[in-house]
């Protein structure tokens, strides 16, 4: 169980070059070596060095040298960010030593995440770590070089702003995405899958219907249905029917096209078996042919969702009551209030990435059976 | 529409006639289809607009119009609720024509702006969503830990901070063509990275089996066999990448007041409730959806024709 010198080195280079940090000046008025501007963060540095020092000595073989190495480069941020909220290293005053820990831990977070990916596919740390640890490192690349290069907070406002935006902020933010989210988006995509849906099984069951559906629907699609919002606005009024409607249109169309080719997909073997057992249109639409159609559904669902949550939020900017997240984003954009602006967009991204897991997990439990499902 | 996935059998000049007569088959359908549509509009335009016309007539000194009143006076409103279809397509044609194309109330100035952002934030978009893609087939470590990303990308509503984006950028001095370009590239990029990433995985086991007995490197697998199987997936991905970006420059478009656009259109429309202004620059913006999409279904017929894939 012999190990490349360059393997074992790649494994300690995060290690190494925290080290490196340690010795170089922590800010740009430094003295000289990071322990005299922070003591203690440089204490949880070295520490780092134990888990890539461990990996290192591992065999070809352990599993235990991704971790490890994430472990290391965890260290090395928390070290880093400690520089920063003890005020070690001011807004804007990064030096040498700062920037080159940085890059240390990216690159330790890296060489991590690359093992941890070759761990078979089975092992729950082999699906979860990867994304999660990548996420992590963007994060803090995101908040160590915001604050330590001293990026104007107009421009992009570090995630600890963010964060701190987002709980005083709660009760507007939640009034805003009941507005949106739950009255005007949910709404509307209700209304607009299910009217999809039976437009869909309507046309199936009429070729002529079909045949001129289809390439007008297909169009649709393509079309930036987003800017009916202006005279749904005046259709409909200020408040969330109009976001409804604008919804109800962009999601229409999708789903027609994914039912129709979803109700396409049983094969021949298996409308001829409905047949020989004397079933009608309806039994064979029912038994075989709409859960043979789920996949395509369950597609045209979540591609909808997202373009319900866009559209309703789009059609905000047309005119609006003095609540929901269009309206948040647009004002306080005027305001100069990015933190509230991007925490109103974390609510999105979570009510969006929300909707899409909870999607997934239905279609999971009711298309376990495809292809695609199988071997999760 | 150019491809229901239908594939025919036959070859050559066969195939091409038998196309035509399948796409032929279909145009009895979609025309009926477009006059039930158009009679629709009509109707509703009629039922929408007969209130103001009502009261308009009244106002002249008619007490009790007859319907054929109402009609005429419904269908020639200066600012119907709903414009009727003949009044979109002379506010197309004279907005078009009146003036000459530069002008700022030219509606062809406004749609050349933002076919730019968008074949600009298009190209850029391919380009990154493509480059994703290999690195992700050449990487496959690497594929575990950013695939849950790119996916996560698209949670971000980029569409409903457009404005901030532009706004920033605007600040920043960055005007014109590049924030709407950035949007639509950030929506273009994420299709083309699936669909690209999905065809280079495509490839047939048997093929693969063929270019290992010819002892061919990584590289020449990629270029010979995975590239020109990714095409049709790559293609399929363009589609409806080029439709994103198309909404991207639109609502990238709605901050820049003043600006040129379809997007800046729709919104000086909406304020000063010039209806058939609004309809007319809808149905442009769909009107170039439809041909950006054609033109790259155009490019895809003549690269597979070329990479001797099967069409």
């Amino acid at each position: 169980m012999t190990r490349s010198l360059v393997s074992r080195g790649l494994d300690l280079a995060g290690g190494g070059l925290l080290l490196a940090a340690l010795l170089l000046p922590l800010t740009d008025t430094g003295r000289g070596m990071w322990v005299m501007d922070a003591g203690l963060p440089a204490g949880v540095m070295l520490l780092a060095l134990i888990p890539f020092i461990s990996a290192a000595r591992r065999p070809q073989g352990s599993t235990a040298r991704g971790p490890l190495v994430l472990v290391g480069a965890l260290l090395g941020a928390v070290a880093t960010i400690a520089a920063l909220r003890t005020g070690a290293v001011a807004f804007g005053t990064a030096g040498p030593g700062f920037t080159l820990a940085g890059i240390a831990v990216m690159l330790a977070a890296t060489r991590g995440i690359t093992l941890v990916a070759r761990l078979p596919e089975a092992s729950a740390a082999a699906r979860i770590l990867p994304p999660a640890a990548l996420g992590l490192t963007l994060l803090y690349a995101w908040e160590a070089g915001c604050i330590g290069f001293g990026v104007p907070p107009v421009l992009l406002p570090p995630p600890s702003a963010i964060g701190s935006a987002f709980v005083d902020g709660l009760p507007v933010l939640w009034a805003d995405f009941i507005q949106t989210v739950w009255k005007g988006a949910l709404r509307g995509y209700l209304i607009g899958c299910t009217a999809g849906i039976l437009l869909g099984v309507a046309a199936d069951r009429v070729a002529f219907l079909r045949r001129g559906l289809l390439p007008v629907a297909n169009l649709m699609s393509a079309a930036p249905i987003v800017g009916i919002a202006p005279i749904m606005v005046m259709w409909f009024g200020f408040d969330w029917p109009s976001k409804a409607a604008v919804v109800v249109v962009t999601t229409l169309f999708p789903m027609l096209v994914n039912t129709l080719a979803g109700l396409s997909a049983t094969t021949r073997q298996e409308l001829d078996l409905m047949r020989s057992y004397g079933a009608g249109h309806l039994t064979t639409l029912i038994v075989a042919r709409l859960p043979n159609a789920l996949p395509f559904l369950f597609n045209g669902l979540k591609i909808s969702a997202t373009l319900a949550l866009i559209a309703a939020i789009v059609a905000e900017f047309f005119g609006t009551p003095v609540v929901g997240m269009g309206f948040r984003i647009s004002t306080e954009v005027a305001r100069m209030n990015v933190d509230v602006v991007w925490a109103t967009i974390l609510v999105a991204a979570l009510a969006g990435s929300g909707t899409y897991g909870l999607l997934s997990a239905i279609e999971r439990r009711l298309t376990f059976w495809h292809p695609a499902m199988r071997g999760r | 529409m150019t491809d229901l996935g239908i594939t025919l059998p036959g070859t050559g000049r066969r195939r091409l006639w038998r196309a035509a007569a399948d796409r032929s088959a279909n145009i009895v359908p979609v025309l009926t289809v477009a006059a039930l549509v158009i009679a629709i509009w009509y109707l509703g335009a009629f039922i929408l607009n007969s209130p103001q016309a009502i009261e308009q007539l009244n106002r002249q000194g008619i007490a009790s119009p007859t319907t054929s009143q109402v009609l005429t006076e419904a269908f020639g409103q200066r600012r119907p609720v709903l414009p009727t279809p003949d009044q979109v397509l002379v506010e197309i044609v004279t907005s078009s024509t009146e003036r000459p194309v530069g002008n700022v109330r030219n509606l062809l100035t406004h749609a050349i702006a933002t076919a730019q952002s968008t074949l600009a934030g298009f190209v850029l978009g391919t380009i990154l969503g493509m480059t994703l893609a290999i690195g992700m087939a050449a990487l496959r470590p690497l594929e575990r830990g950013v695939l849950p990303w790119i996916v996560a990308s698209q949670t971000v509503p980029i569409l409903a901070i457009a404005p901030m984006v532009v706004v920033v950028l605007g600040n920043l001095g960055f005007t014109g063509l590049l924030p709407k370009a950035v949007i639509s590239m950030y929506l273009c990029f994420f299709p083309v990275a699936i669909g690209m990433t999905k065809g280079l995985r495509s490839a047939d086991p048997l093929h693969m089996d063929l270019m290992h007995s010819y002892d061919a490197s990584p590289l020449q697998v990629f270029l010979k066999l995975r590239l020109p199987t990714s095409l049709p997936y790559l293609f399929a991905s363009l589609k409806v990448a080029i439709a994103a970006a198309l909404v991207g420059a639109i609502v990238g478009e709605l901050p820049t007041g003043g600006q040129a656009g379809l997007g800046t259109r729709l919104l000086a429309g909406s304020y000063y409730g010039q209806t058939t202004q609004i309809w007319a620059a809808l149905i442009a913006a769909s009107v170039l959806s439809a041909l950006l999409v054609q033109a790259v279904a155009l490019v895809e017929r003549i690269a597979i024709g070329r990479s001797g894939g099967v069409r």
